[in-house]
């Protein structure tokens, strides 16, 4: 009896990890703002991950990302926008602009230095 | 203002100066989105006292102020500007290269020192811990008839308890519930004070739904607090299964303890990845001493503009890049040439901030400043070479991006695997080795071994006045098979000169044949009719001014000179006009193989020779020799005509030449080259072989140190020294080997210590593993690979 609780909840606790750290929904999607100037803006707070974690931004149009980082943890002093060859020290509690140009319709992943927190950036 | 990448971080020095007493900041102004924005913010800007001028450019999103530093402040301006509504922060966000690298190293720096004194704490916390809980052991061995089941407990008790109960026999007649509330309060102390981001950070990145190393250790550690707590206020759930209700508080300590010293030696080996960089900002001196208005000012760096004049004394640092106007010197360039002689610099010459001026005295004409310094562009270069992903990394880049759950995973199927499978104390065990699995898997190894190798290696480069791109760079340099090599100011100088003048009408004498070429040639602008002007001037023969002029393509110039009817170039231009050549009597000298002949006519009569060669550089021999020895197949490019390359790639040591290409040839050489299946390297000046450079597996341009194609290539050598080839060669080699190394070294420590904790060796050996023991192996994993990465810091040219 003991036996087959403690194998149900183990595949239990198994599923839940395995759900939650790879198939949950990852909070809203967030639209990059447009500024008079035509170049689109989003914030992104650095706080044991990205929040917006997703971004959505228009093809061709140069993209400024501003990274507010809230916390000291080393994990996340580093950005990583590998597509554009980028690599950023966020320096703790300011913000660090990252400055794209415009892209090309597609997905492109942004990651901490040793590519364990992650974001994506979907550009239509 | 700093030259804008094609995608960059907004890195950019703040644009500060003076003007007067007056200083200018220009401070990043958000969320304006039209003109009345710009208008209200301005408005605001200039009503504030002390402001001279403002200038809000919406499209910049910035504010430029003139103000009075007597009477505000720049934190003031931003202030006014926030009480506008809208965003802006101080300049000092907007960071040079230099000022970047400062606060990374001042944020490692602080971390270090963090890190070591609550480490410190933690460990010192740790053992009066450990003293506390023997008696507790013993008591609960005594009462359940058993030793403690972990064996890092086991260990201890067995060699500590003797000694401790005839050194301090009192601890033993301590009441064991107040033993365990002393305990208990240390662990909660340790915990909130010391390990607290441990907590905070896990619960970050699980909100985000993501995992990192603080995860593992929150769980790992949350998990032996929560069955302590029990073990402590509810013994009896524990003794009803016949187990001993033992405590991890000790062993909670320690894990903090040991993985902080773990993070401490981490901070300090990440610090000496980047000492490199660190020695190149420390050469930019904070002043120079101007001249304006006839005297000689002190001034802060920043507050140098171009087309200063700058006065340099023996012994200084060159503070600013910039032309010399007065005076000669040798330079020590070493720095950032790698040069270790110093250099003779006179009028004229360039000079380069951060160099050391030895000799003399002079003046320079500041040239370019900030973020367009040379200095400024390495830090900046290699800053961005140390930020680049090696492909190499791409597997462990996979493996940390599922790491944590899987190994939470492991954890859980361990403590199920136990429970099923042991028949002495399955949850005791199983939730120690569980805790060990979590405590053992370290992720910052894999993430650390590629990245650190690419920095040291940089590093290691640039002390040898080679700057490599970045990790990709390094990986696809060291699988070089052939290297292609032009000839022109890459093998030779690339500056021809005049070797030899050879009179061969006796009317004349070498004076008057070299005036009247020279004055013909210089209204060419041909590179061997610069080479006889510039000889003639060495010999401060004093040139006519041409009557006529003509120049006739691909063969030569012509003219009248001093009343004289003067023809100059090829023998077959020659021919063409008329003048016999073929009969004229050369010394066996003239016209060696790796000269270019250049004929004189005067009133259509062969008058003399001169011969133009481009020196082989000194160091090109050994360089090749190098190469080849390290099993390199290499080619040689010219322009030229086949028997003089032959005769160059003959007196260093190249078989294989193509000569007669032009530049877009080279291109299709390289190409040639690839579609054989050969990796290639190509050498050239990284001007005029910019496509075959980018055509190449690794471009490797040679620069001079002061006009440096860096951006261009893969690789740049500061200074010209072929050289730097089969040096770049030999250290992204090592450095290959180091990732390699590393990341082996990462995955078989995984792969390895997480079955281990996991408990695989039980049934056959009886051997687990204690979470302590875990933990202390976590702490030097990182470490370890750091270190093998720091290596190369030591690697010797050769």
């Amino acid at each position: 009896m003991n036996h087959g609780i403690v194998l149900l909840a183990g595949l239990a606790a198994i599923g839940w990890v395995n759900w939650y750290f790879f198939l949950a929904k990852r909070g809203p999607v967030v639209l990059a703002r447009t500024d008079q100037s035509g170049r689109q803006e989003v914030r992104i707070v650095v706080h044991g991950g990205y929040d917006p974690a997703t971004v959505e931004a228009r093809a061709g149009v140069p993209l400024r990302l501003v990274f507010d980082r809230q916390e000291t943890s080393s994990c996340s002093e580093e950005i990583v926008v590998p597509a554009f060859g980028i690599r950023q020290f966020l320096p703790a509690f300011q913000k660090t602009a990252i400055d794209l140009p415009g892209a090309s319709p597609g997905t492109y992943d942004f990651t901490c230095g040793m590519s364990m927190l992650h974001g994506t950036i979907k550009v239509r | 203002m700093a030259v804008r990448s094609r995608s960059s971080a907004n890195t950019e020095s703040p644009d500060q100066g003076t003007a007067g007493s007056l200083k200018k900041v220009t401070i990043p102004v958000s969320g304006m989105s039209c003109a009345a924005c710009q208008g209200r913010v301005q408005r605001a800007l200039e009503q504030e006292p002390g402001v001279e001028t403002a200038n809000v450019n919406l499209m910049l999103g910035n504010a430029t102020v003139l103000y009075n530093p007597a009477i505000s402040t720049p934190e003031h301006l931003v202030e006014t500007v926030r009480g506008t509504g809208y965003g802006a922060q101080l300049p000092s966000a907007n960071q040079s290269a230099v000022a970047d690298q400062e606060a990374q190293d001042r944020a490692q720096q602080d971390e270090f020192l963090e890190y070591r004194r609550k480490a410190g704490v933690s460990l010192l916390v740790a053992g009066l811990a450990m003293l506390f809980s023997m008696p507790l052991m013993m008591a609960n061995a005594t009462v359940s008839g058993k030793s403690p089941a972990d064996p890092f407990m086991a260990w201890t008790m067995r060699h500590l308890n003797p000694p401790l109960m005839d050194t301090l026999p009192w601890l033993y007649h301590l009441n064991s519930t107040l033993l365990l509330y002393v305990l208990l309060a240390m662990t909660v102390t340790i915990m909130v004070w010391a390990g607290r981001h441990f907590y905070i950070r896990a619960f970050a990145a699980f909100r985000h739904h993501s995992a990192d190393m603080n995860t593992l250790i929150a769980v790992g550690t949350g998990a032996a607090f929560i069955y302590s707590i029990i073990a402590t206020f509810y013994p009896r759930l524990f003794l009803d299964s016949g187990i001993a209700p033992d405590v991890y508080y000790e062993a909670i300590v320690t894990i903090i303890g040991l993985v902080l010293v773990g993070n401490a030696l981490e901070a300090r080996a990440k610090r000496q990845t980047s000492i490199a960089v660190r020695t190149l900002i420390t050469l930019q001196p904070d002043s120079a001493r101007v001249l304006r208005d006839q005297a000689e000012l002190d001034l802060p760096i920043d507050q140098i503009t171009s087309g200063d004049i700058v006065v340099v004394r023996p012994g200084e640092r060159v503070p600013v890049d910039g032309v010399i106007t007065r005076g000669e010197s040798a330079v020590d360039e070493s720095m950032i040439t790698g040069e270790s002689f110093p250099v003779m610099k006179s009028q004229g010459s360039h000079v380069v901030g951060g160099t050391i001026n030895r000799t003399g005295s002079f003046q320079l004409v500041a040239t370019d400043l900030g973020a367009d310094s040379t200095l400024q562009r390495i830090v900046r270069l290699m800053r961005e070479a140390q930020g680049t992903r090696a492909p190499i990394q791409r597997l462990a880049d996979r493996i940390s991006a599922v790491f944590v759950p899987v190994v939470i995973s492991v954890a859980i199927a361990t403590f199920v695997a136990w429970y099923f499978f042991d028949t002495q104390a399955p949850v005791v065990r199983g939730f120690a080795a569980s805790v060990a699995v979590l405590i053992i898997a370290c992720p910052c190894a894999m993430g650390l071994a590629v990245p650190t190798a690419v920095m040291v290696a940089t590093g290691r480069g640039a002390q040898w006045g080679i700057l490599i791109k970045g990790g990709e760079a390094l990986e696809r340099a060291q699988a070089v098979t052939t290297v292609v090599l032009d000839k022109t100011g890459t093998i030779t100088e690339g500056r021809p000169a005049v070797t030899e003048v050879v009179v061969l009408d006796p009317e004349y004498h070498a004076e008057r044949l070299l005036a009247l070429a020279a004055s013909v040639e210089s209204r060419s602008e041909h590179p061997l009719a610069d080479a006889i002007v510039v000889y003639a001037r060495s010999k401060a023969i004093p040139l006519f001014e041409p009557a006529s002029f003509e120049s006739h393509t691909g063969g030569g110039t012509s003219g009248r000179v001093d009343g004289q009817e003067i023809a100059i170039g090829s023998a077959a231009f020659l021919e063409r006009r008329g003048v016999s050549v073929q009969s004229a009597a050369l010394p066996v000298s003239v016209g060696s193989e790796q000269q270019t002949m250049v004929y004189l006519a005067i009133e259509g009569k062969l008058a003399g020779t001169l011969s133009v060669a481009d020196p082989i550089r000194d160091t090109s021999r050994d360089a090749i020799t190098r190469l080849t020895r390290m099993g390199l197949d290499l080619v040689m490019l010219s322009g030229d005509h086949r028997r003089t390359a032959e005769a160059i790639a003959h007196a260093v040591g190249i078989s294989r030449v193509v000569a007669g290409v032009l530049p877009e040839g080279k291109t299709d050489e390289v190409k040639r080259l690839q579609s054989s299946g050969e990796v290639v390297a190509m050498v050239g000046d990284g001007i005029n072989d910019a496509p075959a450079l980018a055509q190449a597996d690794v471009g490797i341009a040679m620069g001079t140190g002061t006009d440096i194609a860096m951006e261009a290539a893969d690789v740049t050598l500061m200074r010209s020294d072929l050289r730097g080839v089969p040096l770049a060669i030999h250290l992204s080699r090592r450095t290959m080997r180091t990732m390699k190394q590393n990341l082996f070294w990462a995955f078989a420590y995984n792969v390895v210590g997480i079955p281990v904790a996991a408990g695989v060796l039980y049934p056959v050996f009886g051997i687990t593993l204690s979470p302590v023991l875990a933990s202390a192996a976590m702490a030097l994993s990182s470490f370890s690979v750091v270190g093998n990465s720091l290596r190369l810091r030591r690697l010797h040219a050769g």
